[in-house]
C-alpha cells in the first residue's frame, strides 16, 4: 500500500520510528469507501422486528397514566412496554460512563419515564412490530396522560428563587454538604490557589465580562441504533454502534437487574460519536421488546429524535474575571461556571473548571461550578466537555486584557504560559507540557504575521488545554503462519484508530503496519476496555497492543532459543530480525519464524493489559481570519490555522484530521449552531436544515500544525489527539470579529442577529 | 399491512426486482428490500447527503424519492461504483488522502463526486464545495475530502492523457 507525500509540518521532532509516525492506508479503508462496512442500522437477522419510541409532548409534565391496549392490538405490533416492564429495584447505584459519571435512578427514567417527564422527548413507552412505519402508526394509539407543569428552560432561570423544582429529592450538595431543600442546583464546588482578593487589589487592569452560550449537539450523522435479542437461556446481545461497549453493556444490565456477562454487546461500525455515544438510550428499551417476543428488535432513532433525546452539551452562564499588571502578567482569575445538565444531574462543569485557565500559570485562582437541571434533554460528553464554553469567556478576557495593556496578544499569553510544574487550580501540577511550544509555533507560523487588508477583516487567536483521558484497555496479537498478525482489541474506532493502534505493536514487532490486522471484537472477546472518549484511544489501547506485542516478541525469542538451543537472553529482534548478540551467524526473520510455530510447540498469542497513569495532558491555539458583513452580521471565515501538541503523532494524517475536525466544530459552535427554544421548552430547530451545521461551502482549508513534545507517560510519547482543537476557536473567532468590527461578542453562537445586536449597541453607545 | 407494488430497476448495472409498500422511500427500499446497506440515512428528510444515490444521471437523496419511483429506472449507489475488483480512482483518493474518519458520510460524498467528475472532469477548488454542499460531514471538517476530490480529479486527468 502507497502512503501519500504530505508536507509534514512537524514542529519538533522527536525519535526516528520505522511505522510511527508514517501514514499508511487505514486497515478499514476499504470497507468504508465501498459500501461493505456494516453499521449499527445495517444489522439484519432473521425474524428482525423494528421499535419505535414514544416520546413526550412536553418538557416538564406528571404522568398521570399510560393506556397501551388499543396500540397493543392494532395490526402488526408484536409488544409494547413501559416503565413498568422493569424489573423492581430501588436503586442509586453511581456508574462512571465514559466521560460521565450517572445515577441508575435517572438513567432508568432517562430510558423509560414512570412518574415524571422531564424533558420534551424524554421516551415513555416502546413498540415492536413488524416493520417502522406500523411501529410508528402504533405510537399514535398509546394514550398517555399528563398533567403538565411550567417548565424551565434556561440556567438563570432554574437558578432564580421559587423557580419550578425539576426532582423534589435533589438537594444542593455543597462543599461536602447537602442543603436542607429542594434545588435545581446539584452541586456547587469550588477550586481554590493563592488569594484571589489580594490578586485583584495587586492588579494594575482588571476585567470582568459575564458570558452565555446555549445547548450544542454533537451532531454526528449517523443516528443511534440498536438491535437487541433476549435469548432463552437469558442471555442478551446487544448489536449497536457505541463509543464504550462496555459502559453501554453494563449500564443496559443495570437497568435491567441483569449480570453483567448475561450481556455481550457487539460493536458495529460506529458513524461518528464525539462523546455522545456512551450512554444507553434504545438497548433496554428493545431488550424489554425482545424479551416479550422472542424475536430481535432494532430501534433506529431519526434525526429529530437525535436532537430532542440524546446528549447534547450544556448552555451556560458564565462569569470570568481576571486581572494582570502593567508588565503583563496575570496575577489573578476567577471565574463563574453555571452550567445546564439538562434534566438529569451531571454536567461537565467539572472539567470546564479544570481546564478553564489551563494554558497559564497564575498564582490567584478561584472557581465555582455549579450543576444545574433544566428541562431540557440530559447532556452527555461533547469532544472536551465543558471546556469550550468555560475557554470562550477566559480567552476573549484575556485578549481584552492584552488589547488594555498595549501588549501583543500572542506575547501576552506567552508571557503567562504554563510550564512543567505550573499548578492548576485544583491543585494538580503539570508534567512535561507542550503550552509554550504550541505558542512559538503560532508566533512562527506564516499566518500570524501575513498582512490582514480589507475592510471588515480582522484576525484573532485563542489557546485551549484539554486533560485527555486514559483508562483500562485490553489487547491480543495472535501471530499467523505468513508472518502478519492479528491484533483484538475492545476499542471502537472512530477515526483510524485501528490503525495507530495496529502501527504501535507494528513499531515494536519491526513488521510493516499492513502485517497486522486489527479488530475490535466483541465483549465477551477481550478485556475490559474503557470507551472510545477522552482522546484514549491511541494512549491507552495503543499502549495495550505495545504490551501485546512485547509479549509475542518474548514468546517469539523463547520458541527460537528453544530451536538453536541458546539462552533466550541472548537474543533480540531487530526491525522484523531474529538476531543474535554473540554469534552473528543465527538470524531468522519474524515471517521465518511464524512459519515454524505450529511445528515447534504450537501457537503464540500475546496479551496486553493496561490501565496506564502517565496521562498527557494537551494544548491547542488557532488562528482565524474573518470578515464581517456590517449590513447582515453573516462572518466567514477567511483562513484558519490549528496548532496542537500530539506528543508524537503516530499517524499524521489522523491527527491533522482531528484537528480539522474539531476546529470546524468549534466554528460551528462558534457562528451557527444553537437549541433554538420556544419558553415552553420546545426545540424549533430539530432538523439538520434549521440545525445549521458547517458544509463545505463555509470553509476555507483549515491548515495545520503538529507539535511534538513527547508525553513522558507513554512508550511512544502519545497524547490523546481527539479533543482539545474544538475549545479555541470560539474565542479566537470572537477575538477576530473585534479585531474586524470593534464590538466583543459575550455569547454564542455569534450568528448574524447576535452580531447585528451588537453593531447597533455599539452604533448607539456612539450616539450618546 | 399496505398492498405492495412491483418495481423493476436496473441497479448497479444488473437488472433487480423488487415488492414495496408505496410510502417506502426508496433508501428504505435498497437497505431493507434489495439488502444494499452502503447507502446510509443519516436524517429522513434529505439534508445530510448520506443516502446520495445516482437515479438516471443525476444525484438525489434516496431518502426523499419513493421506491415506486424507481421503476424503469438506473440507480447507481456506492457499492456499484468500483469496477471489478479494483477500486475507483475516486474511492483510492478518499484513503490516500485520509479523507474519511468514522466513514458514515463517506459513501453519499464518493457517489456525489462521481456524478460531479464525470460532468466536470476538473473542477476548482470553490466549484467541488459548492457541489458537495449538501453532504455533512462532522469529522473531517471537509480540508481532506475537497483534497481528495482534487486529487482523483487530477490522477483521471492523467490516466486519460
Amino acid at each position: 500500500m502507497s502512503t501519500t507525500d504530505y508536507e509534514h509540518s512537524v514542529v519538533l521532532v522527536t525519535q526516528k520510528y520505522d511505522v510511527v509516525g508514517t501514514r499508511p492506508i487505514r486497515h478499514d479503508g476499504v470497507d468504508k469507501v465501498t459500501g461493505r462496512a456494516l453499521y449499527g442500522a445495517d444489522f439484519q437477522t432473521a425474524g428482525l422486528l423494528y421499535g419505535r419510541i414514544l416520546r413526550s409532548p412536553h418538557a416538564h409534565a406528571r404522568i398521570k397514566s399510560i393506556d397501551t391496549s388499543k396500540a397493543e392490538t392494532y395490526p402488526g405490533v408484536r409488544a409494547v412496554v413501559t416503565a413498568k416492564d422493569f424489573p423492581l429495584m430501588e436503586s442509586n447505584e453511581i456508574l462512571t460512563l465514559g466521560e460521565l459519571i450517572v445515577n441508575l435512578k435517572h438513567l432508568r427514567s432517562n430510558v423509560l419515564a414512570s412518574d415524571k417527564v422531564l424533558y420534551k422527548g424524554q421516551p415513555v413507552a416502546g413498540v415492536a412490530a413488524a416493520n417502522q412505519h406500523v411501529a410508528e402508526e402504533a405510537l399514535g394509539l398509546i394514550e398517555v396522560e399528563y398533567e403538565v407543569l411550567p417548565p424551565v428552560v434556561t440556567v438563570l432561570d432554574a437558578l432564580k428563587e421559587d423557580t419550578p423544582i425539576l426532582h423534589e429529592n435533589l438537594r444542593t450538595e455543597e462543599f461536602g454538604q447537602k442543603a436542607d431543600k429542594a434545588s435545581n442546583v446539584a452541586s456547587h464546588f469550588q477550586h481554590r490557589l493563592g488569594d484571589v482578593e489580594k490578586g485583584f487589589a495587586d492588579a494594575d487592569v482588571v476585567i470582568e465580562r459575564e458570558f452565555h452560550t446555549k445547548t450544542v449537539h454533537q451532531g454526528y450523522i449517523e443516528p443511534h441504533n440498536a438491535t437487541c435479542f433476549w435469548n432463552k437461556d437469558g442471555k442478551v446481545t446487544i448489536w449497536c454502534s457505541t463509543q464504550g461497549p462496555f459502559e453501554v453493556k453494563d449500564a443496559t444490565a443495570y437497568v435491567l437487574g441483569l449480570n453483567v456477562s448475561d450481556v455481550k454487546l457487539v460493536p458495529m461500525e460506529i458513524g461518528g460519536g464525539f462523546g455522545g455515544k456512551f450512554e444507553p438510550y434504545g438497548e433496554p428499551v428493545a431488550v424489554l421488546l425482545s424479551r416479550k417476543t422472542g424475536h430481535a428488535v432494532k430501534i433506529v432513532m431519526t434525526r429529530a429524535e437525535e436532537f430532542e433525546s440524546t446528549g447534547p452539551t450544556p448552555g451556560s452562564y458564565i462569569k470570568v474575571k481576571m486581572g494582570a499588571t502593567k508588565e503583563g502578567k496575570i496575577i489573578a482569575a476567577q471565574a463563574y461556571l453555571a452550567y445546564e445538565a439538562g434534566a438529569f444531574p451531571g454536567s461537565p462543569v467539572d472539567l470546564g473548571a479544570l481546564c478553564v485557565f489551563g494554558p497559564y500559570d497564575i498564582p490567584n485562582v478561584l472557581i465555582d461550578g455549579l450543576d444545574v437541571v433544566v428541562n431540557k434533554p440530559k447532556t452527555a460528553a461533547y469532544r472536551a466537555p465543558g471546556v469550550t464554553n468555560a475557554s470562550f469567556a477566559s480567552e476573549t478576557v484575556i485578549d481584552e486584557l492584552a488589547k488594555g495593556l498595549k501588549i501583543d496578544p500572542l506575547e501576552f499569553r506567552l508571557l503567562n504560559a504554563a510550564k512543567e510544574g505550573t499548578r492548576r487550580a485544583d491543585g494538580v501540577a503539570y508534567s512535561g507540557i507542550g503550552c509554550v511550544e504550541v505558542m512559538e509555533a503560532l508566533k512562527g507560523h506564516p499566518h500570524w504575521m501575513a498582512p490582514l487588508e480589507g475592510p471588515n477583516r480582522g484576525r484573532g487567536i485563542a489557546l485551549g488545554y484539554w486533560m485527555n483521558g486514559g483508562g483500562p484497555s485490553s489487547c491480543t496479537i495472535k501471530v499467523n503462519a505468513d508472518g502478519t498478525v492479528n491484533l483484538s482489541e475492545g476499542s471502537p474506532d472512530i477515526g483510524g484508530t485501528r490503525t495507530s493502534v495496529a502501527m504501535q505493536a507494528a513499531e515494536v514487532l519491526g513488521i510493516p503496519a499492513e502485517d497486522v490486522h486489527p479488530t475490535v471484537v466483541d465483549t465477551d472477546a477481550v478485556g475490559y476496555t474503557t470507551g472510545t472518549g477522552g482522546s484514549s484511544v491511541t494512549f491507552k489501547t495503543g499502549w495495550a497492543a505495545y504490551e501485546a506485542a512485547q509479549d509475542v516478541r518474548r514468546q517469539m525469542i523463547e520458541r527460537i532459543a528453544m530451536i538453536w538451543d541458546v539462552a533466550p537472553d541472548s537474543l533480540e529482534l531487530n526491525k522484523g530480525m531474529f538476531l543474535s548478540k554473540s554469534n552473528s551467524e543465527l538470524k531468522m526473520t519474524f515471517k521465518e519464524l511464524a512459519a515454524q510455530l505450529e511445528q515447534t510447540g504450537g501457537p503464540i498469542v500475546g496479551c496486553g493489559n493496561v490501565q496506564p497513569s502517565g496521562i498527557g495532558g494537551a494544548f491547542a491555539g488557532c488562528i482565524a481570519d474573518v470578515e464581517v458583513d456590517p449590513e447582515t452580521g453573516k462572518v466567514d471565515i477567511r483562513r484558519f490555522t490549528v496548532v496542537q501538541d500530539a506528543g508524537k503523532a503516530i499517524h499524521p494524517s489522523y491527527v491533522e484530521g482531528q484537528m480539522q475536525g474539531g476546529s470546524v466544530q468549534g466554528i460551528g459552535w462558534a457562528l451557527n449552531e444553537e437549541y433554538y427554544m420556544s419558553e415552553s421548552g420546545q426545540m424549533m430547530n430539530s432538523s439538520l436544515l434549521d440545525y445549521r451545521m458547517p458544509i463545505s461551502l463555509d470553509l476555507p482549508m483549515i491548515d495545520t500544525v503538529i507539535v511534538e513534545v513527547p508525553n513522558p507517560g507513554h512508550p511512544f510519547g502519545v497524547r490523546g489527539v481527539g479533543e482539545v482543537s474544538i475549545i479555541a476557536p470560539p474565542a479566537a473567532i470572537a477575538n477576530a470579529i473585534y479585531n474586524a468590527v470593534g464590538i466583543r461578542m459575550d455569547r454564542l453562537p455569534m450568528n448574524p442577529g447576535a452580531i447585528m445586536e451588537a453593531i447597533w449597541e455599539k452604533q448607539r453607545e456612539q450616539k450618546k | 399491512m399496505h398492498r405492495k407494488t412491483y418495481v423493476r430497476s436496473r441497479i448497479n448495472g444488473e437488472d433487480m426486482e423488487f415488492l414495496c409498500e408505496p410510502r417506502q422511500s426508496l433508501l428504505e427500499c435498497l437497505r431493507d428490500i434489495v439488502g444494499l446497506t452502503g447507502t446510509k440515512e443519516g436524517c429522513n428528510d434529505g439534508n445530510c447527503g448520506a443516502c446520495t444515490v445516482i437515479l438516471d444521471g443525476r444525484i438525489v437523496t434516496s431518502c426523499l424519492v419513493l421506491g415506486v419511483e424507481a421503476h424503469d429506472k438506473e440507480i447507481t449507489t456506492i457499492e456499484g461504483i468500483a469496477a471489478g475488483s479494483s477500486l475507483h480512482p475516486i474511492q483510492q483518493a478518499f484513503l490516500e488522502n485520509a479523507a474519511l474518519q468514522c466513514g458514515i458520510c463517506t459513501p453519499g460524498f464518493i457517489v456525489a463526486t462521481k456524478a460531479l467528475l464525470d460532468q466536470e472532469p476538473n473542477p476548482s477548488e470553490e466549484r467541488i464545495r459548492f457541489w458537495l454542499a449538501n453532504n455533512l460531514c462532522r469529522c473531517t471538517g471537509y480540508d481532506k475530502i475537497v483534497r481528495a476530490v482534487m486529487d482523483a480529479a487530477s490522477k483521471t486527468q492523467e490516466a486519460k492523457a
